[in-house]
Formats: C-alpha cells, sequence, structure tokens
C-alpha cells in the first residue's frame, strides 16, 4: 500500500487519475456512449448516474478494455489505455466490480481475493514445484494481505467460506475486496447498493469512505440509490441515452431540471423529494430507506441482466 | 517450509515407499508364479493410464474445459519418443537414461503439439473446443498413418521395451505429484478462477489467454509422458489405437473418478484399467460398463465418485490416531491445514 503512494507522488499533481477524451461506442446504429468526456482527481469519488439502458456499465466496460471504443480516448494517470486488453488495464491500476455479481463461486473468500493478487506475487512454478522458502513466504504474505482486505470489507471471519454461499449484500463486499486486491488508483462500482438493505448500505458508505482513507484511491460509482449518491460523491455526472446530460455537485444535479425530467420525471414524487432531503436540506433515517425502496425494480435488475445473457457484463 | 507441511511430505514420501516395496514384494517373491509379467503389465498399464486421466482432470477438472482428443497428444508422445529411440539404439546408452530421455522427448513433442494446438483453440469455449480436439486428434491419427517414419499405417514394431514396472511406478509418482504441487499454487489457483469465472478474471489482472494455454501445454506434455510409456511398454503400435474411444474413456475415467479429485482420476484410472484386464472373458463387454457406470455416477453422483475430494494420508493417520483416543489439542485447525498441504504423493 506504501509503495503505491510512492508511484502516485511521482506523477505531477495536476494530472487526473482519470481522464476521458470524447469517448464513445456505437454497436451497430445504437450509440451506447457518445462523447463521454470525464476527469477523476486523485481521492476523488465521482457517481455516475443515468436511467436503466443509460449506458453506465457500457461506460465501466469502455474504461475497463472489455470494449473497445469506437471513439475518443482515456488516460490513467496520462497515460493513454487504449486497445489494452482488459488485465493489462487491471495491471495500470484501473479495477472495477460487477454490476451482476460475477466471483469465483466454488472458492474460498480468501482465495478470491488472492486471485486478484496473482499479478504481484512473483514465485516461479520451479518454486512452488519444490515448495522453496519464496513459495512460502510469497503465499503467507499474500495471505495476511488478502486478510487486511478482507478486514476492511468485514468479511475477515469468512474466509475459509465457499463465495456462492455468503449471502448477497457480503458477496458484493467481497467484489470490492477482491477488486481491492488489483492494487489499483481507480476503483469502478458497479451499483455496489443493489439488493442491500438499508443497513448494508450504509456498512457499504463507511467502507468507500474507508477505503478512500486509507489506500487514497480514486472511485467512480454507478448508483441507483439516490441518498447513497448524494451523500457521498463529491461530483456527479449524468447521462441518458449515452449523452451526458449534467455535471455538477449533488445539490446542482438535485436541482436540474434536465436531470430532474430525464431521470427522476420517471420516478415517483416522493423520489425527487427524498434526493433533494438528500442533498442537504432535510436529511432524515428514512430517507434513505424510502429511496430504496422507492426502486424496487433497480434492485432486482441484475438478476435479470444476468439471466437475459446479454453480451453487457 | 511449516511444520505440518514438512511432516506431512514426510509421511507422504513413507507412503509412497510403503507401497513401492508393497509392490517389490508381491512381484519379486514370485506367488503369482509364472503369472507375474502378466501382473506387472497389468500394473504398468494403470500407471500410464493415471497420468493420462489426472493430466486431463487438469484441463476438465482444474480449466473446466473438455477435450476429447487426449489420446492424440498420447499417440505424439508414443510416436516422437519411439521415433528417438530408435534412432539413437546403438549409440550404447545405458536403458535407464535412454527411457528417462525418451520419456523427455515424448512429453516435449506432445507438450510442443499442445501449444501449437492450444494457441488458436483456447480462443474457443466448451462444445467448439471440444469439437476441435477431437478433429485435433484425428487429424494426428491420419497424419501417423501416412508418414512413413511411424510405420505408414501398418504396426510400429521393433521398439526397445524399457518400460520396467519399477521405473514406471516412480515415473507415475513424479508426474502425479509435480500436477499436484502446481495446483496447489498460484498457478492452480488463477486456473481455477478462470474456470468459474473468466471474465471476472481477467478484471481481476489474469492474463485468462495465457494461463490456458500454458496449462494445454502442462496437459499435453504429460499425456506425451504416458505415450512415450505406453510405447516402451507395448514395444508395437498402430495409430489406430489411439482413437476417438480412446480419448473419450479417459474422459470417462475423469467424469466418474470427479472432476477436479486427484484421488478420483488416479482410483477410477487404476480399476478401470486394471479391471477388464484382470477379467478377460468380460473386456469385451468395457465400453457397455463404462456407459452403465458413468450413466449410474451421473445420477448418483453428479460431481463424480469423489467429487473434489483429495485423499489425505495424513489427515487419515490423523483420523485413526484420534480415533483411539489420545489426540493433542488445536486438531480441528491442525487436520484442515494438513488436508491442504498434506497428499502430496500418496498414489
Ligand atoms: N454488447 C452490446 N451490444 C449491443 N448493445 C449493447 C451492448 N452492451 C450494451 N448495449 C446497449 O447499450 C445500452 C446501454 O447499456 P448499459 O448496460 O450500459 O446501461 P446501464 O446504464 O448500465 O443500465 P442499467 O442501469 O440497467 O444497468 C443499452 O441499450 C444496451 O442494450
Ligand atoms: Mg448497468
Amino acid at each position: 500500500m506504501t509503495e503505491k503512494k510512492a508511484v502516485s507522488a511521482e506523477v505531477p499533481k495536476e494530472t487526473p487519475v482519470l481522464k476521458a477524451v470524447h469517448l464513445g461506442i456505437s454497436f451497430g446504429g445504437l450509440k451506447a456512449v457518445d462523447d463521454f468526456n470525464m476527469e477523476i482527481g486523485r481521492s476523488e469519488l465521482v457517481g455516475l448516474i443515468g436511467p436503466n439502458g443509460a449506458g453506465k456499465t457500457t461506460v465501466f466496460n469502455l474504461l475497463t478494455g472489455v470494449y473497445k471504443p469506437t471513439e475518443g480516448a482515456f488516460y490513467l494517470n496520462g497515460k493513454k489505455m487504449n486497445g489494452r486488453k482488459t488485465y493489462q488495464v487491471v495491471e495500470e491500476g484501473i479495477a472495477r466490480t460487477f454490476q451482476n455479481i460475477r466471483l469465483f463461486k466454488k472458492m474460498t473468500v480468501l482465495e478470491n481475493v488472492k486471485v486478484a493478487m496473482n499479478k504481484d506475487m512473483h514465485y516461479s512454478p520451479l518454486a512452488s514445484i519444490f515448495r522453496t522458502n519464496s513459495f512460502w513466504r510469497e503465499e503467507h504474505d499474500t495471505d495476511e494481505r488478502a486478510m487486511e482486505l478482507l478486514d476492511i470489507v468485514g468479511l475477515g471471519d469468512k474466509k475459509d467460506a465457499m463465495a456462492m454461499n455468503l449471502p448477497y449484500g457480503q458477496q458484493r463486499k467481497l467484489e470490492i475486496a477482491r477488486a481491492l486486491g488489483t492494487n489499483m488508483r481507480l476503483l469502478l462500482l458497479d451499483e455496489p447498493a443493489a439488493g442491500m438493505n438499508p443497513v448494508e448500505t450504509d456498512e457499504l458508505l463507511d467502507i468507500i469512505n474507508n477505503i478512500r482513507r486509507t489506500f487514497g484511491i480514486s472511485v467512480l460509482l454507478i448508483e441507483h440509490d439516490m441518498s447513497l449518491v448524494m451523500r457521498v460523491c463529491e461530483r456527479i455526472q449524468v447521462i441518458d441515452y449515452g449523452v451526458t446530460i449534467a455535471k455538477g455537485t449533488p445539490e446542482e444535479i438535485a436541482h436540474n431540471p434536465r436531470v430532474i425530467e430525464a431521470y427522476l420525471g420517471k420516478q415517483a414524487e416522493k423520489e425527487v423529494l427524498n434526493m433533494k432531503d438528500a442533498s442537504g436540506h432535510v436529511i432524515g433515517e428514512e430517507g434513505s430507506a424510502a429511496a430504496a425502496d422507492a426502486e424496487p425494480d433497480k434492485a432486482e435488475k441484475p438478476d435479470e441482466t444476468a439471466g437475459a445473457g446479454t453480451p453487457n457484463r | 517450509m511449516p511444520k505440518s507441511a514438512k511432516v506431512s511430505s514426510l509421511i507422504n514420501l513413507i507412503g509412497v515407499f510403503a507401497l513401492y516395496f508393497l509392490f517389490l514384494a508381491i512381484f519379486e517373491s514370485g506367488i503369482f508364479g509364472a503369472k507375474t509379467d502378466y501382473f506387472k503389465g497389468i500394473a504398468t498399464t494403470a500407471c500410464y493410464t493415471i497420468i493420462m486421466v489426472t493430466s486431463l482432470n487438469l484441463l476438465v477438472g482444474i480449466m473446466g474445459e473438455f477435450s476429447l482428443g487426449h489420446a492424440g497428444f498420447m499417440s505424439v508422445g508414443a510416436y516422437a519418443s519411439a521415433v528417438f529411440t530408435n534412432a539413437i539404439a546403438n549409440s550404447g546408452i545405458p536403458d535407464f537414461p535412454m527411457f528417462l530421455l525418451a520419456l523427455l522427448v515424448g512429453g516435449a513433442a506432445a507438450a510442443l503439439t499442445g501449444f501449437l494446438v492450444g494457441v488458436p483453440a483456447l480462443k474457443l469455449r466448451g462444445d467448439y473446443l471440444c469439437i476441435v480436439t477431437v478433429a485435433f486428434a484425428e487429424i494426428i491419427r491420419v497424419c501417423f498413418t501416412n508418414f512413413k517414419i511411424t510405420g505408414g499405417g501398418r504396426t510400429m514394431s521393433g521398439i526397445a521395451k524399457l518400460s520396467d514396472f519399477y521405473w514406471v511406478y516412480w515415473v507415475t509418482v513424479v508426474c502425479v505429484t509435480l500436477m499436484f504441487l502446481l495446483i496447489r499454487s498460484r498457478f492452480g489457483r488463477t486456473v481455477r478462477a478462470i474456470r468459474e469465472d473468466y471474465i471476472a478474471a481477467e478484471a481481476s489482472g489474469v492474463n485468462v489467454t495465457f494461463y490456458k494455454v500454458a496449462t494445454f501445454t502442462i496437459s499435453a506434455f504429460f499425456a506425451g509422458v504416458a505415450g512415450a510409456i505406453y510405447a516402451h511398454y507395448m514395444t508395437a503400435m498402430i495409430p489406430t489405437s489411439f482413437n476417438f474411444a480412446y480419448s473419450a474413456e479417459f474422459l470417462t475415467e475423469v467424469i466418474i473418478g470427479g472432476a477436479g479429485s486427484m484421488t478420483g482420476s488416479i482410483i477410477g484410472a487404476t480399476f478401470l484399467s486394471a479391471l477388464p484386464e484382470a477379467m478377460r472373458t468380460f473386456a469385451r463387454y468395457r465400453m457397455l460398463a463404462y456407459s452403465i457406470v458413468l450413466v449410474i455416477v451421473m445420477i448418483f453422483r453428479p460431481g463424480g465418485i469423489f467429487g473434489t475430494w483429495e485423499f489425505s494420508l495424513t489427515r487419515l493417520l490423523k483420523k485413526i490416531f484420534r480415533v483411539k483416543g489420545t489426540a493433542p489439542g488445536g486438531k480441528g485447525a491442525d487436520a484442515a491445514k494438513a488436508g491442504k498441504t498434506g497428499k502430496g504423493a500418496s498414489v
């Protein structure tokens, strides 16, 4: 963790961690993402919101090299990332979680995290055959670091459980721990609170704040739970039909008429009110719970996408 | 090296030696009389079948891809090593080094083939990959049927009889141990992650293509070693022996034993290769028996007889010890650890 800080320090302060310029992709005739521009600074937390099918996950797929952009480019710490394969992008320091949870189901919780740490392990196949000291030392060190990450997301006591046997909320947390295992600088979270109850959502919020403090990483967050977005994000970017329709502070977004029309106009009026509340006027405990309840269809979305077998990961 | 790991490797080593001396005692005491050589032959067959099935299990159980062309790699190893030993037959090299060289040549040739096939083929997954492996084995068979150097469709005979059972036993121990140690390392963990979800693996920084090709190559290497043993045990062979049915047999043995369980592969291979040999009269019903066993196993134990369970000599000894009463403290964690790092080479 300390070595990462040293690397980041070499980069001039002004260089944004992530910079996307005119990023775009079309599937056949459909422009899923168009002219996407974004800058994320060090330790910043930016929200990416928009109605269903707006193109949020597609942005993540572009930023992780799953899709090749048909237009534009993106840079990590000033380094151009276009055309890199997913694992290469991860090596450079972008990690993600998935909207429809993708864990290594029949592996233990600890192993899930250790897989992500494999890229920073060095012992050779010969070392594993002869079980040399470097093998034991590195496995042991990796175990310890993986346990640190599991403790951060509160799964330390579950390390030997099979990933598939975890409850839903904990599976999402394990995805975060696994992403942290790649030792990244930019963390992309795709609807981490989907399917979580209000208590778990609050824990998630603590986790996100905690990892930003501890590792000094930047976070790009896709989330439908408005109260969560409004509470944690420093800036928010709203997209609709692949096009950016607003950028700004949570306060500005909450009062932006285009956003309300495109995104929230379809929701119950109560939702709009909640958003305004959450953005700073009156924050109540019921506010967050109500916001989560107001979107039962969204919460179920991950399973739908998984079941339909869309190429959208 | 943790103490528990040291202890269990020692225990496994003792176990392997004990088994060796058991075989030695059985065969050398001559209790089978004139049939000793026959039983030695069956044991040799079981050994190379074990290598075949465990190496196929690397693909099926660990990487999660089906291959129906494993006999193809075996034939590459068999013919490459046979051509090699024929070429240097009069060089005066003693039998044992010659045998080891033959194994290495067979393994290397098969590994190279595996690599060349794997690079393009592993872009595919599931059924598509499986079909490519079938096609590969057929192509190899047709090639060997037509190459002059491999006998040109006739039996290639006069191969040196180098596969002595006692040597083959140790080769099998070494091969299985190597595979086991690789599986229980970061390599195996990564490959299992690819089996579970290759998209998530890639997003966790895993170079999926690299690991898949590497696994395929390693698996082919061991199949080649098994092929070399086969060639120098049979001393005569024909390309049509390495046909689709033979590949299917290996896959069946993996599935019945339990994909992902080396123990299952070893026991499955031993029984299914030794039983029909031992009961010659039933040999013609072999494939029928396989199918029935497969159907029954699939109905009652879809994960195979052993699932992903691994036998651990250390754990077994601990259990026996504990049953007798005087178990030391901290047994739960201890036993679990032993199970994880133990086993090693308990064939
Ligand atoms: N591989 C693909 N091929 C064709 N169309 C695609 C592909 N991936 C995404 N799309 C389309 O791009 C659009 C944006 O999808 P995306 O999954 O990014 O939306 P989203 O904002 O994440 O929505 P949600 O909130 O439901 O997760 C959708 O219309 C989708 O059908
Ligand atoms: Mg999405």
